[in-house]
């Protein structure tokens, strides 16, 4: 199908699909870019964003749904394919894309080196001409001493400078930046901004991706706001960015929140003091009550896991000391905050919580194997026992408690993660981003059981970076950003705004 | 879309395959040569069929602990070398008992697993690799006190004098001895293959090194020390390389200096032959034990059938491959053993 369109799109995704198994990532997102002009693209962690870079740059190819470049329908089944139709990525991790142990001009003329264009053994003198002719589409004025230069003495910006050229080179009609200020001083991300203006002077069509706002406000033209992979928010330049970042962390949802009774613990559980989290962070004092779920929101990198890592006895923070029921509490080694009852439910459930292969029974009985054993036998039956039960508490949908936990859905397998640490009676228990790449049902599920946990005594902390899922499940709520507290209010006494505009302000 | 693909009979196939591709595979070899060759299946022939299967088995025991935490120990066949070298010494240099000599092997094995599991898990040197440094270390460094040369009852030291003691009557008998006709080292084989079925299928401890080998990053979230662990399986698989020692200077009756150095191979062979058994995927006791057996087996019946001895490396290679392929390439499992390096 061609349609030829009212006005010229340098490109156009419509309705573009893709499922990881059951996992459904994007759920038909249409997007247009105009020529000339910056795209930028917020998004939440796990709102699509990188998947949907990945479908543009190749890496991964959509399952449904067209993309048009210049009007014309295109498929892109690899990096070659979205090369050749004019799209080019620069990633955000960097050392994905520069070999170390090669020169700066190797680096350049990388792609053609892969792509055999050059010969198998080839002196460095042979490749110079084309490397200039790739540093010099940026007027990067590196003279053939820094080209021949071990890419490693390069810095972080002068990295991402190379990979711009090597992509600009091919004379894009569409570039997609991810993220490329997020390692760049603030000299350096201004000399990016320069480049990325005169760009867009040529016409070219920019999908910028970031974070910053400051950024978005400074260089955009279109903002588009991806949540729970569909676009939520579109707007032309001016923007109302507290509109886009409520977009962004779902606050159109509010039904649900008049369910929610507001809980006052009582007595300090664990108290955190004098803690910096992050770098450069000032120093924070926090206390986590029993009997109420206090949600430590913030967006990405404001220090949530490495709070709550260093509360598990996981990783140390440069400073800062706890305490668990007024005591001096120092976990050196995660099985000392088991052995206290302090647990975590780690974010990366696959990396960090489950095992390739093994069934619900051994996934969930890890913690506790000296709960099932007697001199170190494990008692078999016991531990089918409470698999059985924690299956039927929790709704695991389930063959058995046999079935491997990778072969379950994300949200049953999160609750597998969770009724690990649950059903073994906590007095802390962490949840960091509990409810990613898990469904609404398995979500609200999740957030009862948290609720009741706390109901019952426990101090529950929920890490999460979405407004609606603290709406759900939160009694208290910490603001966290840049690894400091911006605000500590019950979740009774503050409005969605004021969370929103907490988050986002910027030091 | 649906997770759950649909399970054609080919996959039905494909998985009674690796399920009991070995298991039929060494029956059907064992019957092959019994029919071939009269010999072949007699008690005497079996049993030393056993007794050959033996030391190789409990060597890939010690292997098995090391891939249980997703390693992979090549210094095994040095440490039985040096058991070797450290029992004969014991008796034939220092007129010591053949007592003294087994406690002797056992604490150097325990020294040489502690060594290397400071170097993987304080020093952070990837399995493989420290263990092979600790290989040409330990293959050097038992050559040192022998002057380079196998330790025999009365032989002539440097100084012109002779070696004062000689191999203990009972230390022979280890190799040699019988209980109710069954060979000691098959007795200790079974022994060892069974506490090892044990610790690692009913123990929490053995859960815990499988933890370790599945995801450490899991297991030391879920509190499992897994430095400890780590550390532990390497010191178990140090001193299970010990008792075969023991086995094998037993059985030569004098400290060689070649000894053990061709059984690494053949041990780490057993015990990834043991990860295909029964479609497991896993290191296991049983699937290296049958491993054992069925290299044995090929081994024996190729020598009964006038095979020449240099055929025998190609024949443990190929079974090898053939292995690797039901585990890697036929099975649809993805739980499958992969080193970590």
């Amino acid at each position: 199908m061609t349609t030829t369109t009212d006005e010229n799109w340098a490109l156009e995704l419509d309705s573009i699909t893709i499922a990881f198994g059951a996992n459904q990532v994007l759920k038909g997102v249409d997007l247009k870019l105009r020529p000339g002009s910056v795209t930028a693209l917020l998004g939440a962690n796990g709102a699509g964003k990188s998947t949907l870079i990945k479908v543009l740059s190749g890496v991964y190819s959509a399952q449904g749904g067209t993309v048009r470049v210049d009007g014309d329908e295109v498929e892109i089944e690899s990096p070659s394919d979205a090369s050749k139709h004019g799209i080019q990525t620069v990633h955000q991790r960097i050392d994905d894309s520069i070999v170390p142990g090669l020169t700066v001009a190797e680096n350049l003329v990388f792609e053609e080196i892969a792509r055999g264009e050059f010969p198998a053994v080839s002196s460095l003198r042979r490749l110079m001409p084309r490397a200039r002719t790739i540093a010099s589409t940026l007027d990067l004025d590196w003279d053939d001493s820094i080209l021949k230069q071990d890419v490693f003495h390069l810095g972080i910006a002068d990295c991402q400078l190379l990979l711009l050229a090597r992509a600009l080179v091919h004379r894009p009609k569409v570039l997609v930046l991810d993220e490329p200020t997020s390692t760049l001083s603030a000299s350096e991300a201004e000399r990016l901004f320069a480049l990325v203006e005169q760009l867009r002077d040529a016409g070219v069509a920019i999908l910028y991706v970031s974070h910053r706002l400051s950024e978005i406000r400074q260089l955009a033209d279109t903002v588009v706001v991806l949540r729970d992979g569909k676009v939520v928010d579109e707007q032309a330049a001016p923007f109302d960015l507290g509109v886009a970042i409520g977009a962004m962390l779902g606050r159109e949802a509010l039904e649900e929140e008049s369910a929610l009774q507001v809980q006052r613990g009582e007595g300090t559980a664990l108290s955190i003091s004098g803690a910096r989290i992050l770098d450069d962070s000032a120093l924070v004092d926090m206390d986590f009550r029993y009997g109420e779920v206090t949600a430590i929101i913030g967006l990405i990198g404001a220090g949530k896991t490495e709070l709550a890592q260093a509360v598990f006895g996981a990783n140390r923070l440069e400073a800062g000391t706890f305490t668990l029921d007024g005591k001096p509490f120092a976990p050196r080694h995660p099985s000392t905050a088991v052995d206290a009852g302090v647990f975590l439910v780690p974010e990366d459930r696959a990396h960090e919580a489950m095992f390739p292969g093994w069934s619900i029974t051994r996934t969930l009985t890890v913690p506790f194997l000296s709960r099932f054993a007697r001199l170190g036998v494990m008692a078999g039956g016991a531990e089918r026992a409470a698999s059985a039960t924690a299956i039927e508490d929790f709704g695991v949908v389930a063959t058995g408690p046999n079935q491997p936990v990778d072969a379950l859905s994300g949200g049953n397998q999160q609750k597998v993660v969770v009724a690990r640490w649950m059903a073994a009676g906590p007095r802390v228990l962490i949840l960091d981003e509990p409810f990613r790449g898990v469904d609404i049902g398995a979500r609200t599920e999740l957030s009862l059981k948290a609720r009741s946990q706390a109901a019952d005594g426990a101090c529950v902390v929920v890490m999460l970076s979405d407004v609606d899922e603290l709406r759900q499940v939160a009694d208290r709520v910490i603001v966290l950003v840049e690894g400091e507290v911006r605000l500590d209010a019950y979740a009774d006494e503050i409005d969605d705004d004021q969370i929103i505009t907490s988050m986002s302000e910027v030091a | 879309m649906s997770t759950q693909a649909e399970i054609t009979t080919l996959d039905r196939v494909r998985d009674l395959i690796v399920k009991y591709g070995f298991i039929v595979v060494t029956v059907a070899l064992f019957i092959f040569f019994a029919v071939t060759e009269p010999a072949f299946a007699t008690s005497a022939s079996v049993l030393s069929m056993l007794k050959y299967a033996s030391v190789t088995a409990i060597l890939g025991l010690g292997v098995t602990f090391s891939m249980v935490v997703g390693g992979l120990d090549l210094s095994i066949g040095s440490t039985a070398g040096l058991s070797v070298q450290l029992a004969a010494m014991t008796m034939v240099f220092y007129n010591l008992t053949g007592t003294t000599a087994v406690s002797v092997v056992l604490i150097g094995g325990v020294i040489v697993g502690v060594m290397n599991a400071v170097l993987i898990v304080v020093f952070k040197i990837p399995d493989l690799l420290a263990t092979l440094g600790m290989m040409f270390v330990i293959q050097g460094v038992k050559l040192i006190p022998v002057f380079g040369q196998s330790v025999s009852s009365g032989m002539v030291l440097p100084d012109g004098s002779t070696a004062p003691g000689k191999f203990d009557d009972w230390f022979l008998q280890i190799d040699r001895g019988t209980l109710f006709g069954i060979p000691y080292p098959v007795i200790i084989m079974m022994v060892l293959v069974v506490a090892s079925w044990f610790v690692l299928s009913r123990t929490s401890w053995g859960r815990k090194l499988y933890a370790i080998g599945a995801n450490p990053e899991a297991a030391r979230l879920a509190g499992v020390k897994v430095k400890l662990h780590h550390g532990l399986a390497y010191v178990v698989s140090a001193v299970f390389a010990s008792i075969g020692g023991i086995i094998l200077v037993s059985r030569i009756g004098q400290g060689d200096v070649s000894a053990g150095s061709s059984s690494l191979l053949e041990a780490v062979a057993v015990a990834l032959v043991g990860t295909s058994v029964l479609g497991i995927g896993k290191p296991n006791a049983w699937g290296t034990l049958l491993g054992a057996l069925l290299i044995s087996i090929v081994l024996t019946g190729m020598t009964m059938m006038g095979t020449q001895y240099y055929h025998q490396d190609t024949a443990k290679g190929l079974v090898l491959i053939v292995a690797l392929l039901l585990s890697y390439t036929v099975s649809r499992h993805k739980n499958r053993y992969v080193p970590a390096t």
